[in-house]
Formats: C-alpha cells, structure tokens, sequence
C-alpha cells in the first residue's frame, strides 16, 4: 500500500511546488512592502519645478493620494509615463512624484517634453524618502487612503489596464471607508 | 680610533634608515584611513560592526548579493544609512528592526532564528534524517534478502 500511495504523494507535492514555483506570471522580483496597512512615512522635499517650495505629504492628509516613484534614469518609467499622463487626465486621485536619486534639470526637461501628470513632484536626490518607504526600484507606486495609511503598492510600470483592475476598486472602497 | 669613526660615519645612515621606515610606515597608514572613497568609520570597532550587519542585508535590486558586496545605486545609500546609524549609536537589532520595517523580512540575507523561520533552518536536518531512514531501510531490507539467499543455498 504504501509503495504505491508514496511516488504518488510525492508526485503530487512536486506539481504543487511547480504550479507555483514555475508560474510564468510570478515575478520573481515583486516583494511585499511591509508598508501596507501601515501610516505612510512623511516627507518634506523641495519641489522638482521650483526649489524654493517645499512638497509635503502631510499636506494630502484626508484624501486618498497615489505617490509615484519615477526617475529620468529608469527605463520603463518613460513607457509608463504615457499612461500616467492618460490616467492624470480623469482626475481620479493627485497624483504625487517622487523624483528618485535624478539630476533636476533632467526631470524638469523630462516633464516638459512629455507632459506632467503630477500634482507636484517631490525632488530626493539622496535617496532618503525613498528608503522610509522602502523603495528598491523604479517604478514603485503607493496608494495611500484618507487616514494616510499605506493600501497598496504596486511594482513595474503602470497601465491603463492596471489602473482599472488593481487602483481604481482599491480608491473606491478607500473613499468609502474614509466617508 | 678607527671603529668609533666607523660609528660615527654609521650613524648618519642608521638615522637615515629609521626616518625612511617612519615615512613608509606613515604613508601606509595615511593610505589606509583614505582607501574607502565613503569614509571607513573612524571608530574600529564600529567599522567591523558595519560590516558586518553590511554582510547580511540583502540588496533589493541584486536580490542574491549583499549590500557589502553589491555596487548598485541601492546598496551604497543603504551603507550610508548603516554607517549614520552606527554612528548614532543605534544597536545592531535597532538597524535591523530599520531595514526589515521598511523593506519586509527579505531584506534580511540570514533569516533570524524564530518560529517561523525553523523550516529554513531545520531543512537540511530534516534532509538528513530522512536521507538516514531510507538507507537504513534499504540496507536493512537488502541484508534480510541476502540472508534467505544464503539460507535458501545452504539447504
């Protein structure tokens, strides 16, 4: 009985394991931010546009915000950049810019040719704000509910698809629940 | 006469051999303290702490090097914060505590010793234990068939 009943356990085990070890649509790179559920860290930076005016979050408290993690050095932050501009356009949410580790001339170009989605840009050039929330790469984009906790994070570039599937219910029910 | 001369004529060299080995041996040290373009901490004893605790944070962007070993971009900002950390005083667990706040428990390149991380740790135990029953099955199956071949031969 049980040579027959054991290869077959562990025949099933390894499909399991495969199922969700090999999963194409995995990324192997997503980590869970411990932030979530948690009070989004605050932050006081210079403005990307103009230096002499500081960008706070604190001055968001009450209203659900997205805050973008983007850099001119960051490849697919220029694919995504379209779609923010697309999705800025419907006045959902603000959306927040934190300009990552970037030189500000650069970005200030950079939005000039391809538009401003934001709201306004907050300028890290040491990289700090981006440590409190546990940035590891660009695009990273938080969604940050009316009490000025953290919902969700999203990792890769933002599309009109995933705005509509993954940030639109999730503003929602955060409006909802902030009412 | 003669050898006190010598001396004398000795000395100027003997002089000159110790101020040479004081240059050298100062050269070096200033070459040491100016390796690290980032500044090695000035404190030692914060400096093998510092690395140390470098040793064992990942860095996100390579996930499979530490922040010590890593050049990316990342993990020369997160030294940083080590460093200033240390500096402040902050204890090992407080750096920790820091990183895995911020970046989850990944961060952390050798999982700390707690319930639910005794899987990962205890795995190659178990491995081995289970290694040990199947061999000592296998034999103990294989001694029990040579032994009815050697009875079924002798009668």
């Amino acid at each position: 009985m049980w040579k027959f009943l054991l290869p077959f356990a562990a025949f099933i085990a390894l499909v399991v394991l495969f199922a969700f070890g090999l999963n194409p649509k995995r990324d192997l790179h997503a980590l869970p931010s411990p932030l979530i559920g948690k009070l989004a860290p605050a932050f006081t930076l210079t403005d990307l546009l103009d230096p002499s005016r500081p960008v706070s979050n604190a001055a968001l408290s009450g209203q659900v915000y997205v805050l973008n993690v983007w850099a001119t050095w960051c490849v697919p932050c220029r694919e995504e950049h379209e779609a923010l501009v697309q999705i800025s356009r419907q006045h959902t949410v603000p959306i927040i810019g934190l300009n990552w580790k970037d030189q500000r001339e650069r970005a200030q170009q950079w939005l000039e040719q391809l538009g401003n989605p934001y709201q306004a840009v907050a300028f890290d050039a040491d990289g700090r704000t981006a440590i409190e929330w546990g940035v590891y790469g660009a695009p990273e984009t938080y969604l940050v509910d009316g009490k000025g906790r953290v919902i969700y994070k999203f990792i890769s570039p933002i599309t009109g698809q995933v705005w509509e599937r993954e940030f639109m219910p999730r503003i929602a029910a955060a409006r909802r629940g902030g009412a | 006469m003669i050898r006190t001369a010598a001396v004398f004529r000795a000395r100027p060299a003997v002089a000159a051999l110790v101020l040479w080995g004081f240059m050298a041996w100062a050269a070096c040290a200033a070459a040491v303290e100016g390796v690290d373009a980032n500044g090695q901490l000035e404190n030692p004893a914060l400096q093998t702490r510092f690395e140390r605790i470098a040793g064992e944070l990942r860095c996100l962007v390579c996930q499979n090097e530490t922040i010590a070993d890593s050049n990316a971009d990342l993990a020369v900002d997160l030294r940083q914060q080590v460093r200033e950390m240390l500096v402040a005083g902050k204890s090992d667990d407080a750096i920790f505590d820091f990183m895995t706040d911020r970046y989850g428990e990944f961060v952390r390149f050798k999982p700390p010793l707690e319930p639910k991380t005794f899987l990962i740790w205890g795995a190659p135990f178990l491995m081995l234990l289970l290694g040990g029953v199947i061999i000592y099955r296998v034999v103990r199956h294989r001694s029990r068939m040579s032994a009815d071949d050697e009875s079924a031969t002798g009668s």
